[in-house]
């Protein structure tokens, strides 16, 4: 047995049979690290020995019988904006390179205390900022998948969770924990044919989680299947007091929310969506994805959210913004990176020209800006407004349809060192993802099919506050449909 | 609204990052850049619309005014770059 292709549910069951021990399957994923982590650079850290040990106590509960917690034993990668108690976190910033927290995040305290074993810290963009994971300050991550008739061409894995897309997709780690501020876990799922939820803001805490955006921040788990995202979900989801914005709601059973019937379900198709240039596959894929639900017994719906368009905008100065004040902490003072200077203006200068990467400098800058005296009115204000008017495009939408379907990303993953000049056109490739992060709405991305280079392609359902079960369900339908069985070029089976 | 070189030089000292005069150009292209693309906002009409400040589902929570944390000296230094005994060390600020 490949213990690398099981899925979660797959090895919950197998683990508790005991055909294979925690030990097995998590020194399967370690070996598939220790083989491919050299090229694919996912992980910035690798807990091998944490992680087996983990494995070895996993075992022991398992062998006394009883009620193991749900996810005792499984492998899972972190992405490294989470704080980890005792384990290294750097937001893949020079700013946090040796960086030890003494204190671990709500979401990860969540999935340890269900049993989970960390195989290690999966590789970003700088502090979360950036659409194709080639900004980490610890080196760019590789798409596992490849144009099909080019071994050669090293493809992005989408970002900023690309580290930990690029882990789950080549069998590294069963399932990962992602961020996604404007679509940092929607798109690298969509670029490297996984699936991944973004739930509604507040349902995970944002504590222990490094800070970008706060007001968009919000975790949310990626994995092969939506019913392994689902289970995820699970254990990460909760109340926290520790978290002003965490809201106290009940966390509803996921898992069986993605075998619900969609008979009835109303699915809005996005008029606004459409966009100018629009690759011909892409366009493909979505009808497709509308012809899979109406079979499954959904109505179809056209609906319009008219600012769409203006979301983009939008989000690029209420997320910057939010770092540029956000990351003000990175003083050279307390924690992190220092650089020595003759007085404290010149220590701070020189701690943060040294300690962040060109893309996160260029974002607080930008920040710095629309907040800046005189500015203030005529960029932020009037972007919390335009922010205002893309949520309530939202709320009427969801008046006559339980969820929206749409595509994940403008293209299937693009080659290294294309869309690089001009910051602008990186940013187009949020355009799907940041309307439902501007309303703060719960979005998952589920692999639909194959570019015509081979490249997988995602759809993306979005649904109602705290309604993250219409969403696992719709995404449940599609993922039947598609039967997505094809898998990346670079994994952990493949010698 | 354009961005002159003077502007980025006030930005980045606002912002207390150390730029040198060789990045002023590309900084400067950059910036305009996006602040060009976001110009686009001015053609929303915002008359009457309240800015959004959160997703307005977490209210705010009352608590007991207790000590619910601390005792943490060791932890909170432990990441601090150059501290010295239970302080931070910040260069001269005071002559």
């Amino acid at each position: 047995m490949m213990l690398t292709e099981l899925t979660i549910a797959a090895a919950q069951g197998g683990l508790r049979r005991r055909e294979f021990s925690a030990e097995e399957l998590v020194g399967a994923h370690v070996a598939a690290i220790d083989r491919l982590n050299g090229r694919l650079n996912a992980f910035i850290t690798v807990t091998s020995e944490q992680a087996l040990d983990a494995a070895r106590r996993a075992d022991a509960i398992l062998a006394g019988g009883g009620d193991a917690p749900a996810l005792t034993g499984i492998p899972l990668g972190i992405k490294d904006l989470f704080c980890t108690d005792g384990v290294r976190t750097t937001a893949a910033s020079r700013m946090l390179e040796d960086f030890v927290p003494p204190y671990e995040s709500t979401v990860t305290a969540n999935l340890l205390a269900d049993g989970a074993v960390f195989v290690g810290k999966t590789n970003l963009d700088e502090f979360a900022m950036g659409s194709a994971n080639i900004t980490s300050a610890f080196g760019s991550v590789e798409n596992p998948w490849k144009r099909a008739g080019d071994a050669e061409t090293v493809l992005v894995p989408g970002g900023s969770s690309g580290g930990s897309a690029a882990a789950v997709a080549a069998r590294l780690a069963m399932g990962a924990t992602g961020t996604d501020t404007g679509g940092s876990i929607r798109q690298p799922a969509s670029y490297c044919g996984i699936a991944g939820i973004k739930p509604t803001y507040g349902r995970c805490s944002r504590w222990g989680t490094i800070a970008f955006a706060s007001s968009l921040d919000q975790a949310g788990p990626m994995a092969r299947t939506v019913e392994d995202c689902a289970i995820l979900l699970q254990s990460m989801a909760g109340f926290d007091t520790r978290d002003s914005t965490s809201v106290d709601i009940a966390v509803p059973d996921y898992r069986a929310a993605c075998g619900r019937s969609l008979k009835g379900m109303k699915v809005g198709i996005p008029a606004e969506y459409r966009v100018a240039g629009m690759p011909a596959e892409i366009e493909a894929a979505w009808e497709q994805g509308i012809a899979w639900l109406r079979d499954a017994g959904c109505e179809i719906v056209e609906v319009s959210l008219p600012y769409t368009k203006y979301g983009l905008a939008t989000y690029y100065i209420v997320a910057p913004a939010e770092c540029s004040s956000n990351l003000a902490r990175y003083d050279g003072v307390r924690f992190g990176r220092r650089v020595p200077g003759a007085s404290l203006d010149e220590l701070y200068e020189a701690t943060r020209r040294e300690g962040f990467g060109a893309e996160v400098r260029r974002r607080i800058l930008m920040g710095t800006y629309v907040l800046s005296a005189g500015y203030y009115d005529a960029y932020y204000l009037r972007a919390q407004k335009v922010r205002n008017l893309i949520r309530k495009d939202f709320e009427n939408a969801f008046q006559t349809v339980d969820v929206l379907l749409t595509p994940t990303a403008p293209s299937p993953a693009f080659a290294q060192g294309e869309k690089m000049d001009d910051p602008v056109q990186m940013y187009l490739n949020d355009v799907f993802t940041v309307p439902a992060s501007m309303a703060g709405v719960p979005a998952m991305s589920v692999p639909a099919g194959l570019s015509q280079s081979g490249l997988p392609l995602g759809l993306q359902v979005i649904g109602r506050s705290f309604d993250e079960e219409s969403v696992f369900a719709a995404a449940s339908a599609l993922e039947r449909a598609a039967g997505f069985t094809h898998r990346p070029a670079v994994r952990a089976e493949v010698v | 609204m354009s961005l002159d070189p003077a502007t980025v030089r006030r930005i980045a000292r606002l912002a207390r990052i150390g730029i040198d005069e060789s990045d002023l150009p590309a900084l400067q292209r950059e910036l305009n850049g996006i602040l060009g693309w976001i110009e686009q906002l001015n053609e929303v009409d915002i008359d009457n619309v309240e800015p959004m400040v959160g997703t307005g589902h977490a209210a705010l929570r009352m608590r007991e005014d207790v000590v619910t944390d601390g005792d943490a000296r060791e932890a909170v230094l432990s990441n601090a770059p150059d501290a010295a005994g239970p302080y931070y060390t910040v260069p001269k600020v005071v002559e």
